[in-house]
């Protein structure tokens, strides 16, 4: 009984978990952007304006659900469900904790590049059956882009992986006892950081939705809670990179003193943040800007990375 | 490269920065006295309406908002029988103030007009006379003017000379 009802509740807990994080991070960012920029952003509804996720949600849910005649109706309806899935999914492999994880995969990193890739074809099925050209031009763009980095997001997990020897995301945390993988992994980190900007689609790299040249891209003809659905998988996106970025980088729920889960949150509330500072600070790049910095720099810095990383390990890491 | 992480230091400075925002229900905005905001209808230092009914304000306004119909008093003095302002076609202007040949209407700091019913914003004389003289206190336009009224003969105005013979031939 206790082996069954126990991971029940954990699934349904970090559920919980991420969607209240998606929700709140709407009123976070809006926020975050308002102290950067000088204002104060929502503070009237509840304290600090907390409410006004509340307002935003009965809001959203009380709009008209539209599916536009002219669309591919069945794919229409599923692509949106497809980013919620496949965002969660990743979430099943995250080690919160020392203990607290849904499953202990032992191919945990490869799992979530897998179900990262699938989230392509979200933007790439909206764009199709919505029927409409600026969906279309930004779901191009979108598969363009995120495939495009995908290539280099991998490689740049590689290093990590040579340094603990594991695919295993537990693993991978617990190797870096000594020294956070951040440190000779920097170029690794860098890469990662970039990919991972552009896999969830957020300013600067937002060409696929870029409202003032393609409307809103992607989703232009979602509304209510299709639209929402969008909306709460790009957040969740931001708050799984930030997952990622801590415990492949900066040492998981290592820390002293606090509980490991506190340390988690900690360092993923301030890789958050910093997705965020780095909506509020700079411009999107030109299409083919984009393509050339990810084929032309990034690829070969990743490259060069892992033939160095690999070299290091050889040389100076007996092996055991 | 370097413009990037200069950008994100700089943005996140800002982070310390005052807000420019002035809360607005809780801190007041400084309104400048000559603000245009909700118009006036005033009246003389002894109590009287100054408005004298001579349609320039209606005819001055840019969007036809003001509407008035001109009567007399038995004294010779002239009144608008009923003043109205639309206030959901005003455009704050101040087209009318300057209209005005005798400081009757004046627009005023004060921009909290807001209501539910769009009806609720045609504004009738008793709403839109106060009971001072605004601007320009000491300002009457009987005693400055050359009208003739009760209680006020030719030549007895503020700066008026005696009326002239005009079958005199003296100079």
């Amino acid at each position: 009984m206790r082996e069954v009802v126990l991971p029940l509740i954990l699934v349904a807990a970090v559920l919980v978990a991420a969607l209240a994080t998606a929700a709140g991070l709407i009123w976070l960012e809006r926020r975050l952007l308002g102290l950067w920029q000088d204002r104060y952003g929502p503070n009237r509804v509840g304290p600090f304006g907390l409410a006004q996720v509340l307002a935003d949600m009965i809001k959203i849910l009380f709009k008209e659900d539209w599916i536009p005649p002219f669309s591919d109706k069945p794919v229409f309806v599923v692509a949106p469900a497809v980013v919620i899935v496949t965002v969660l999914m990743s979430f099943a492999v995250v080690p919160f904790s020392r203990h607290v994880m849904v499953v202990d995969l032992n191919v945990g990193l490869l799992f979530f590049l897998a179900f990262s890739s699938l989230g392509v074809y979200s933007v790439a099925l909206a764009g199709w059956s919505s029927g409409n050209k600026y969906a279309l031009l930004g779901s191009l763009r979108g598969v363009a882009q995120m495939l495009s980095y995908e290539v280099f997001m991998g490689l740049s997990l590689m290093g990590v992986v040579m340094l603990a020897g594991s695919y295993n995301l537990s693993a991978i945390v617990t190797a870096q006892r000594r020294v956070w993988f951040v440190i000779p992994q920097f170029f690794g980190f860098l890469a990662f950081l970039i990919a991972g900007v552009a896999e969830t689609r957020r300013l600067p790299l937002d060409l696929p939705e870029a409202e003032s040249e393609l409307v809103a891209g992607y989703h232009t003809e979602y509304s209510s809670l299709k639209f929402g659905m969008f909306f709460v998988g790009e957040y969740m996106g931001v708050t799984l990179i930030s997952a990622f970025i801590t415990l492949l980088f900066f040492g998981g729920w290592r820390g002293p003193a606090l509980p490991g889960i506190v340390w988690f949150c900690l360092k993923t509330g301030l890789f958050i943040c910093f997705f965020i500072l780095m909506r509020a600070a700079l411009p999107r790049p030109r299409y083919d800007q984009l393509m050339t910095f990810a084929w032309k720099v990034m690829l070969p810095v990743t490259l060069l990375n892992l033939l160095a990383t690999a070299a290091i390990v050889l040389a100076f890491i007996p092996r055991g | 490269m370097w413009s990037i992480v200069g950008a994100l230091w700089k943005v996140f400075l800002h982070a310390f920065r005052k807000r420019r925002t002035v809360l607005y229900p809780e801190v007041r905005p400084h309104l400048p006295a000559r603000w245009r905001g909700r118009i006036i209808l005033s009246r003389d230092p002894s109590g009287k309406e100054r408005c004298v009914a001579c349609y320039l304000c209606a005819a001055a306004c840019p969007v036809d908002c003001i509407a008035l119909q001109a009567a007399q008093e038995p004294s010779g003095r002239r009144y608008p029988e009923f003043f109205r302002i639309n206030f959901s076609r005003c455009i704050f202007c101040g087209f009318c103030e300057e209209a005005c040949p005798t400081y009757a209407i004046q627009l005023t700091p004060d921009f909290e007009m807001g209501e539910w019913k769009r009806h609720d914003l045609v504004y009738e004389k008793e709403d839109l006379l106060i009971s001072g003289p605004g601007k320009y206190q000491e300002y009457d336009f009987y005693r400055v003017s050359g009208a003739l009224i009760e209680g006020k003969a030719a030549g007895e105005g503020f700066d008026d000379e005696p009326p002239v013979d005009i079958r005199r031939l003296l100079p």
